[in-house]
C-alpha cells in the first residue's frame, strides 16, 4: 500500500509540475507576443487587458468563449475518438461541412414540422452525415486502399466545394441578392440558446459527447478492446478483435462529432448554409485533440484557452486596430511552447 | 595458421531477463581464416557478436584486440579496434549514392567533402576484391546482394580487420552466395579474420575453414572443415542423446476417432517478405501433440495463423469438429475453445499498457463483458486469472499494475495462464519454451501434456528438437511453405529431422 501511496505522491508532484512548467511557458508566449506588439507601436500591457476583460471580465464575454468551445470540443473529439486505435483523421473540417450540409438539407425539406421533430431530425442528420463522411476515409483504411490520413485532408476539399456546389446551385436562396448561402432556417430548426447568450443547444451535445467518450473508453468493453488496438494491434487481432470493424466504428463516430459541430454551427449561429462556415474549426480541433492526447479534461481547457486568442484577435481589431489575423502568432508560440515542452521531456527521457 | 589470434573471447557471459544468452563463451579469431559461427535461432551467436560490436555489454568475462584486453562500449569502440560488422537488414540511406554512403561511414571524413578521391579509393578497392559497384549510384537502385558489397567495401574503406556478417546469405539468390563466398576467400587471403553467423549447413562446409557451433548459450564445439561432416554438425546443433531421452506417450491413443481439427489442401498468399503456404494437409486428434519442426520463417508462423484464423485460406479448407471452419474468424475459433501460446507474448498476444487483469480479459472480452459491454466483471476477471495460475503452479502476480512492468517469464506465465483458463480444446504452441528459463520451460511442457491428457489437440511448433521429440505423438518437418515430411518419433530420428529442417539432402542441392 505505501508503494501505491508514494506513486500517487509522485503522481500529484509531476502534475504540479507539469502546471507550473506549463503556466511558465504560456506566460513565456504571452511575453514574445507583447514584443510584437510593441512593434507595431501598441501598448501590450493594455491589449491584454482589453482580451481579458472582453472575454473572461463580463458574463457576455464569457458566454462569447463558450459559443466558441462548442465546435471546437466536438472536432477535437472528431480526432480524439479515431486517435485511441491510431487513426488520424485531418478530416474534420470537411466532417464538419458535411454535417452541415444534411442538417441544410433536413431543415430546408421539413420546412413547416415542429421544432420537436425538426431538432432531433437535424441533429441525427448532422451526425449522420459527418459519420458517412469519415467512413469511407475508414472503409478505405480497413480495406488497405489508402491511408486515413491522406484521404481525409483530401476530401475536405472535396466537402467545402461540394458545400459551395449547392449554395452557388440547387440551394441558392433566391431572395437573397447574389450571396452564394441557402434559405435561412426555419425558427423551428434553430437550435434553441440559453437565456440571454448565443450558448445554444450544442453545448449540451459537446459535454454529452465528452462524458460518453471518457466512460466509454475506461469503463466499457469496447474501451477496452480499443485501448487494446492502440497498445498492440496485432496482439489485439491474435485475441479475437476485429480492428478493421473498430476502424469503421471510430471514423464514424468521430465524423459524426464533426458534423454534429457543422449542424451547430449552421443552425444556431449562421442560420443558414454558407461556403464561410467555418474558420478551420476542423483543423483546431485536430490541433487541441494532439497537443492534449485527447484527455478529456485536456480537450475543455484546449478549447477554452483558443476560444479567448481567437476572441482576442477580434479586440485587437476593433479596438487597436491591428489585424485580426496578427492573433495567428500569439496561437503559434503557444502551440510552439506547448509542443517544444512535449518533445522536450521525450528528449530528456 | 597465425599464432595469435586477432581477437578472443574469453569466459563471456550475458544473461537477459529468464534466458543465459551466452554462458562462459571462449572463442579465438585468427586472420587469413573464414570462421563459422553456427547454431540455430536463440542459440547465443547474436549476442555474443553485439557484445563485441559494443551495443551489450557483458557480465563477465573479457574480449581481448591482438592479446590485449579491449574495453568496448560502443560500435565507435569497435571500430577504432578495426572490427567491423554487416547487419542483417544494412544500415544504408537509401536517398544516398554510394559513395556518400561510405564517405558517411569514414572517420577521417574532411569538412569538405573530396567526392572525387573517395570515388577513387573506393574504386581502388572494389576492383581489387571484384567488388564491383558503381560508387555514383544512389543506394535505392541497388539489388540487395549489390547493397551488401556496398556494406563490405564500407568496412574496408574504414580500414577494418576483423569482419563479422550476420547472415549474410539470407536474402540472396544462390548465385549471389557463391560471389560472396568467392569475394570473401579474396579477403582471407589477405590476412582479414571473417566471421559468418548462419545456421545453414551446407553453407558453412562450403566456405568457412573452422566451425563453431553454438547451443543454448553455449559453444557444442569447434572443427576444423576439414574434419567436419553435416551429421556431426546437425548433432552438435541439436544434440545427440535425443533419440534415447525418455518420452511420456499419449494417455489416449485417438487414432481411430473423428479428428479434432483438419487442414485440406490449404495454401496461403505471400505477405511481404513471408511466403505462402502450399497444400498443407495436416490432422490434430483430440489428446494428440502434433510437432512442426523446421527453421523459423520456413510457415511455421503462416501455419499458426491459419490455425487461428488470423490468416485467411487462399485456397483449400479447415475443420473443426468436422464443422467447415474455413473463414472463421479469430473470434469464433477462440469461443469454440481454441487457445494460443505464443512466442514473444508482448509482440504478439499481450498488451504492456495494459494491467495484468485487462490482459487477461482481454483473450474473451465477450465473456467477461456486463449489461452488453457498458461494463466488465472485473471480479470474475480476477478470480478466474487466480484459479488459473493457481492450478498451474505460478505465483499470483499483482493485478493492477501495467503487464509490461512484469518479468519476461512472469508474463509468459500469466499469458499461459490466460490460454489455459477455460479449458481449451484446441491449443496452438507456437515456440512455447524460446526464451524461458529451464525451470519456466518445464513448467509450459508440463502444461501441454497435462492438457493433452485431458483431451485437448495440440499444433506445437518448435525449433527445439528435444522438446518436439519428447513430446509430440506426431511430426511434420516444414519447409518453404510445404510439409517436407511427417512421421512419428519413433520412426523418424533427430538426424532425418535436422537434414529436412535444413535442406541440407542432395534433392536440396539439386533444386539450388
Amino acid at each position: 500500500m505505501g508503494k501505491a501511496a508514494g506513486i500517487a505522491e509522485a503522481f500529484r508532484h509531476r502534475r504540479v509540475a507539469a502546471i507550473v512548467r506549463f503556466g511558465g511557458l504560456f506566460g513565456l508566449a504571452l511575453v514574445m507576443f507583447a514584443l510584437v506588439l510593441l512593434v507595431f507601436g501598441q501598448n501590450p500591457l493594455r491589449a491584454y487587458v482589453d482580451i481579458f476583460r472582453a472575454t473572461l471580465g463580463s458574463a457576455y464575454g464569457f458566454s462569447e468563449v463558450l459559443v466558441k468551445m462548442i465546435p471546437l470540443v466536438l472536432t477535437a473529439l472528431a480526432v480524439a475518438i479515431p486517435s485511441r486505435i491510431w487513426l488520424i483523421n485531418v478530416g474534420g473540417e470537411g466532417q464538419l461541412f458535411i454535417g452541415a450540409l444534411f442538417a441544410t438539407w433536413g431543415a430546408v425539406t421539413f420546412n413547416g414540422q415542429s421544432a420537436w421533430l425538426l431538432l432531433p431530425l437535424i441533429a441525427v442528420l448532422g451526425f449522420t452525415g459527418g459519420g458517412l463522411w469519415a467512413l469511407i476515409s475508414g472503409f478505405m483504411r480497413a480495406r488497405g486502399w489508402a491511408s486515413e490520413t491522406i484521404s481525409t485532408l483530401l476530401m475536405n476539399y472535396v466537402a467545402i466545394l461540394l458545400v459551395s456546389f449547392f449554395v452557388f446551385g440547387p440551394w441558392k436562396d433566391p431572395e437573397s441578392a447574389n450571396y452564394p448561402q441557402s434559405a435561412p432556417f426555419p425558427d423551428a430548426a434553430i437550435l434553441p440558446f440559453f437565456p440571454g447568450s448565443r450558448v445554444h443547444l450544442g453545448a449540451l451535445l459537446a459535454i454529452a459527447g465528452l462524458l460518453i467518450f471518457h466512460f466509454v473508453m475506461s469503463r466499457t468493453r469496447w474501451g477496452l478492446e480499443m485501448r487494446a488496438i492502440g497498445v498492440n494491434a496485432e496482439a489485439a487481432r491474435r485475441n479475437g478483435i476485429s480492428t478493421h470493424r473498430y476502424m469503421l466504428l471510430v471514423m464514424f463516430i468521430g465524423g459524426g462529432m464533426a458534423g454534429l459541430a457543422g449542424m451547430g454551427e449552421v443552425s444556431a449561429i449562421h442560420g443558414q448554409l454558407r461556403p464561410s462556415l467555418s474558420p478551420g474549426l476542423g483543423y483546431a480541433g485536430f490541433l487541441i485533440s494532439w497537443i492534449t492526447m485527447g484527455n478529456p479534461l485536456g480537450i475543455v481547457a484546449a478549447a477554452f484557452l483558443i476560444s479567448i486568442i481567437t476572441a482576442g484577435g477580434d479586440i485587437l481589431q476593433m479596438t487597436h486596430r491591428i489585424p485580426a489575423a496578427a492573433i495567428h502568432i500569439l496561437m503559434a508560440l503557444v502551440l510552439f511552447v506547448v509542443l517544444a515542452r512535449r518533445s522536450g521531456r521525450k528528449g530528456g527521457k | 595458421m597465425n599464432p595469435t589470434p586477432f581477437l578472443s573471447f574469453r569466459g563471456i557471459t550475458k544473461s537477459f531477463p529468464a534466458v543465459l544468452a551466452n554462458d562462459h563463451i571462449d572463442l579465438d579469431l585468427y586472420g587469413g581464416e573464414i570462421h563459422a559461427l553456427l547454431g540455430e535461432n536463440g542459440a547465443g551467436k547474436s549476442t555474443l557478436m553485439k557484445i563485441l560490436y559494443g551495443f551489450y555489454q557483458a557480465d563477465a568475462g573479457e574480449i581481448r584486440v591482438n592479446g590485449q584486453p579491449a574495453d568496448i562500449r560502443s560500435p565507435r569502440d569497435a571500430r577504432s579496434h578495426r572490427i567491423g560488422m554487416v547487419f542483417q537488414d544494412f544500415v544504408l540511406i537509401p536517398a544516398l549514392t554510394v559513395a556518400e554512403n561510405i564517405a558517411l561511414f569514414l572517420n577521417d571524413l574532411p569538412f569538405v567533402l573530396d567526392r572525387a578521391s573517395i570515388c577513387k579509393r573506393i574504386e581502388g578497392i572494389s576492383e581489387r576484391y571484384s567488388l564491383p559497384v558503381d560508387p555514383g549510384a544512389p543506394v535505392w537502385q541497388l539489388s540487395v546482394g549489390e547493397r551488401q558489397k556496398v556494406e563490405l567495401l564500407k568496412l574496408l574503406l574504414a580500414d577494418t580487420r576483423i569482419l563479422i556478417l550476420d547472415e549474410p546469405t539470407r536474402s540472396l539468390a544462390p548465385h549471389e552466395a557463391a560471389g560472396l563466398f568467392r569475394i570473401l576467400g579474396n579477403l582471407r587471403q589477405d590476412g582479414f579474420a571473417i566471421t559468418i553467423i548462419t545456421h545453414k549447413i551446407r553453407e558453412v562446409l562450403e566456405c568457412a575453414d573452422r566451425i563453431t557451433v553454438m547451443r543454448r548459450g553455449r559453444i557444442a564445439g569447434t572443427l576444423p572443415r576439414a574434419d567436419a561432416t553435416e551429421g556431426d554438425l546437425v548433432a552438435l546443433m541439436f544434440g545427440k542423446a535425443v533419440a534415447e531421452s525418455p518420452r511420456r506417450q499419449s494417455a489416449s491413443p485417438a487414432r481411430d476417432s473423428a479428428p479434432l481439427f483438419e487442414l485440406r489442401g490449404v495454401s496461403t498468399e505471400p505477405e511481404g517478405t513471408g511466403l505462402g503456404l502450399k497444400a498443407i494437409n495436416l490432422t490434430i486428434g483430440s489428446g494428440q501433440i502434433v510437432g512442426v519442426a523446421g527453421v523459423s520463417g520456413n510457415g511455421q508462423r503462416e501455419l499458426g495463423d491459419v490455425v487461428l484464423g488470423m490468416e485467411r485460406c487462399s485456397q483449400g479448407t479447415k475443420y473443426l469438429d468436422g464443422v467447415d471452419a474455413t473463414r472463421w474468424s479469430v473470434a469464433r475459433m477462440r469461443g469454440s475453445g481454441t487457445a494460443f501460446i505464443p512466442e514473444d507474448p508482448l509482440g504478439m498476444a499481450a498488451f504492456p499498457w495494459l494491467s495484468v487483469q485487462e490482459n487477461m480479459a482481454m483473450a474473451d472480452t465477450a465473456r467477461y463483458a456486463r449489461q452488453g459491454g457498458l461494463s466488465m466483471d472485473w471480479t470474475r476477471v480476477r478470480s478466474d486469472l487466480q484459479a488459473s495460475l493457481q492450478r498451474l503452479g505460478f505465483s499470483i502476480p499483482p493485478v493492477y499494475v501495467p503487464l509490461g512492468t512484469l518479468s519476461g517469464g512472469n508474463i509468459q506465465r500469466m499469458i499461459l495462464a490466460r490460454e489455459m483458463a477455460h479449458d481449451p480444446r484446441l491449443i496452438i504452441a507456437f515456440y512455447p519454451t524460446r526464451g524461458l528459463d529451464v525451470q519456466s520451460a518445464v513448467a509450459a511442457r508440463e502444461v501441454l501434456l497435462a492438457s493433452r491428457d485431458a483431451g485437448a489437440g495440440i499444433l506445437l511448433i518448435s525449433e527445439d528438437l528435444d522438446e518436439l521429440f519428447a513430446l509430440s505423438d506426431r511430426l511434420v518437418v516444414m519447409r518453404r511453405g510445404e510439409i517436407a515430411a511427417e512421421g512419428t518419433p519413433q520412426n523418424l530420428t533427430v538426424r532425418q529431422v535436422g537434414y529436412l529442417m535444413t535442406g541440407s539432402t542432395g534433392e536440396e542441392a539439386k533444386r539450388g
